[in-house]
């Protein structure tokens, strides 16, 4: 089981003869994604390390039947990518790609309404079902099949959840990194709604960061809807206010978005919030 | 990036936003020249920094004609402004800008960024024009009125009267008002802001509308699209050391603790930062390296931390992932051997070849204390910062 990607994925790169766009479609292949091409504009009808390149999404999903993309194209091409693999109507969108300027993925998201793409990201490290297949950049190596759920929008503090989830044996489902940008495709409380009907998912780590106020409205939703476990940290308890703390979505604002709303809110609504990132896995533990 | 009021200013009247007559002014002369130009009447002189509140600092001052207005711009050059935005510390005020005194009959807000709840731009209006907004928000959040803007319409006419009469415009001031929200609406898609404030928006008393202060911050993001920008940024208004990071891709902020952190991942330094302090120390910086650091960036980064005098201990904290183990110990024992750093380093990695990396560390023959996971990391850290 676990959610958005498995076996059965059909993975294209976007942006696949990219120094990046390589790296990751062979590690994604080396973990057992069935990575069936990629897409780089004017090099349609080459091979590339072993995958077949074409020049369009929509050429790609004709040929080779793909239900997935990862996205790693620069910043000024990477909302056209988005909207590309989505006229092309593909389930599922990765976009890992940091940098893009806010009105243009607005742009993107408003493209999307209504049709039936998922967008992940943008600005995120992708997502990875432990044993099965991954699209992004979380390396395979530190993942165990178990029976956790992780939601983030960090990369590197991702792997530290996972990482501590392995140490104890507990194992990983499907770890999602929803990006830190102001805009993104999926919220926390979308993919929670997904971990909600997993079976294979017994309780969930929930990684947030200063700015906004989705950690605030997932907070509300678990109270009302979610069953499982939640296990919470929030990133940047000793921020600064008025400074962007590296993600382009992390920054506390007019007194907004900081972390000690997010982690009172979360803690109202029945979350086990920990104040230090060490201690994510035992709390988990101590959970199920 | 963030912008002076009077370039704010000049870039709004581009796109038809009308504004007070008025100049920049580097010196308490060219002040003096500026007021006589504009008729030598009475004159605003305000203080150009990179923060709010100016006023109740005193960097805003309106004098009776050109001579008390070049009397004014030589006191103010050179002062250091402290505002609650500034930080105790303040900042030096090295540019004026010297504009005509204008006859206020109203004083309204104007807000437009980008919501993210909403996921579009929303234009925000209030008609406690001249307070801050903040406060107005907690105290008497009615009196801010709202619309979601579409990105394919833009803003509509019927919104952006609702606005305008929804503040209590008179209806003989509404359609100007119409126009100039419309106008800064203009000027956010075209140069991709992330924020502009109009605050105060004033009717005048002849019944004109006109923004009398202006804050625009663009997103750093799209900054590649619009090359003529380049040229606004204040580096007076930046910390040198974030400057000097900014040259090697380092993400650095600077921060007042004795601990110094160097840390791949935005969120991972964060959390860095937040344990540390759990630990009972204080950061001295947010530093992330990045996911692809190199051992030129790794020096770069370590000389960089290590100009900041306040830093008694350094911690290091890695997970590997596309970033390996041996390659930043690699690019740690060198940059220590070159730079010969004078204080105790803490080392947590995990990931990617760590056991690899953390032989390296212990052959190297330099005094490196590694840590087992974040916690240890930080209380090792912390005692040997004191």
């Amino acid at each position: 089981m676990a959610v958005l990607i498995d076996k059965s994925t059909r993975l294209i790169v976007q942006g696949l003869t990219g120094r990046e766009g390589t790296f990751h479609a062979k590690a994604a292949a080396a973990y057992g994604t069935n990575v069936v091409g990629g897409v780089t504009p004017g090099k349609g009808g080459t091979d590339h390390e072993g995958f077949a390149v074409f020049n369009t999404v929509a050429d790609a999903v004709a040929k080779t039947g793909a239900n997935a993309s990862v996205i790693f194209v620069p910043p000024p091409f990477a909302a056209d990518a988005i909207m590309e693999a989505t006229d092309a109507g593909l389930d599922l969108i990765v976009c890992i790609t940091e940098g893009i300027p806010v009105l243009d993925t607005m742009k993107a998201l408003h493209f999307m309404k209504g049709k039936k793409s998922r967008l992940i990201g943008p600005n995120c490290p992708g997502l990875i079902t432990a044993g099965q297949a991954k699209a992004g950049i979380i390396p395979g190596h530190i993942c165990t099949e178990g029976r956790v759920g992780i939601v983030s929008k960090s990369g590197t503090l991702t792997y530290e959840a996972i990482h501590q989830l392995t140490k104890l044996g507990l194992g990983q489902t499907t770890c999602i990194g929803i990006g830190g940008d102001p805009l993104i495709g999926t919220s926390f409380i979308d993919a929670l709604e997904l971990f909600a009907t997993d079976p294979q998912t017994e309780a969930v780590v929930m990684i947030g960061e200063i700015g906004g106020s989705a950690e605030q409205e997932a907070a509300a939703w678990i109270q009302a809807h979610f069953k499982k476990p939640v296990v919470g940290f929030i990133a940047g308890q000793t921020a600064p206010p008025g400074r962007r703390m590296g993600h382009a979505g992390a920054i506390i604002s007019g007194g907004k978005g900081t972390a000690d709303e997010k982690m009172t809110a979360l803690a109202a609504a029945g979350v086990t919030v920990v104040k230090s990132p060490a201690d994510i896995g035992a709390a988990i533990a101590s959970r199920l | 990036m963030k912008i002076h009021e009077y370039q704010a200013k000049a870039i709004l009247a581009r796109h038809g936003v009308p504004v007070p007559r008025g100049e920049v002014a580097f010196s308490a002369e060219e002040a003096g020249a500026i007021a006589r130009r504009l008729g030598g009447g009475v004159t605003v002189v305000k203080a150009q920094i990179h923060a709010g509140g100016r006023g109740k600092g005193g960097g805003v001052k309106v004098v009776k004609d050109a001579a008390a207005a070049e009397a004014t711009a030589a006191q103010m050059i050179g002062m250091t402004l402290v505002t609650h935005q500034t930080g105790p510390e303040g900042r030096k005020v090295e540019r004026l800008l010297v504009e005509e005194g204008v006859k206020i009959a109203k004083e309204l807000y104007l807000g437009l960024l980008v919501d993210r709840a909403a996921g579009c731009p929303v234009l925000m209006a209030s008609a406690e024009g001249g307070m801050d907004i903040e406060e107005v928000a907690e105290h008497n959040p009615d009196a801010i009125k709202k619309v979601a803007i579409s990105p394919i319409t833009g803003l509509t006419g019927f919104q952006a009267r609702q606005l305008a009469f929804g503040i209590g415009l008179a209806p003989e001031h509404v359609n100007k008002a119409v126009k100039v929200m419309q106008q800064i609406y203009e000027t956010f898609v075209a140069t991709d802001a992330s924020l502009i404030e109009i605050n105060p928006l004033i009717v005048t008393e002849s019944g004109d509308v006109m923004a009398l202060d202006a804050k625009v911050t663009f997103d750093d993001n799209a900054l590649y699209k619009h090359q003529e920008f380049r040229d606004l940024r204040d580096l007076a208004e930046e910390d040198p050391l974030e400057i000097e990071a900014s040259k090697f891709s380092l993400n650095y902020i600077r921060l007042d603790g004795t601990i110094g952190c160097m840390v791949n991942g935005a969120g991972l330094a964060m959390a860095t930062m937040d344990i540390i302090k759990l630990a009972g120390g204080q950061p001295a910086n947010f530093l992330d390296v990045g996911g692809g650091a190199n051992a030129e960036q790794i020096k770069n980064a370590f000389r960089i931390l290590m100009s900041d005098t306040n830093v008694k201990a350094v911690l290091i904290n890695i997970f590997g992932g596309i970033l390996r183990c041996d390659v930043l110990a690699a690019g740690v024992i060198a940059a220590v051997k070159e730079l010969g750093v004078p204080v105790p380093i803490v080392i947590r990695m995990e990931g990617t070849n760590v056991e690899q990396g953390k032989a390296m560390l212990r052959e190297s023959g330099l005094n490196f204390t590694t840590a087992d996971g974040m916690g240890d990391a930080a209380d090792r850290v912390v005692a040997l910062s004191r």
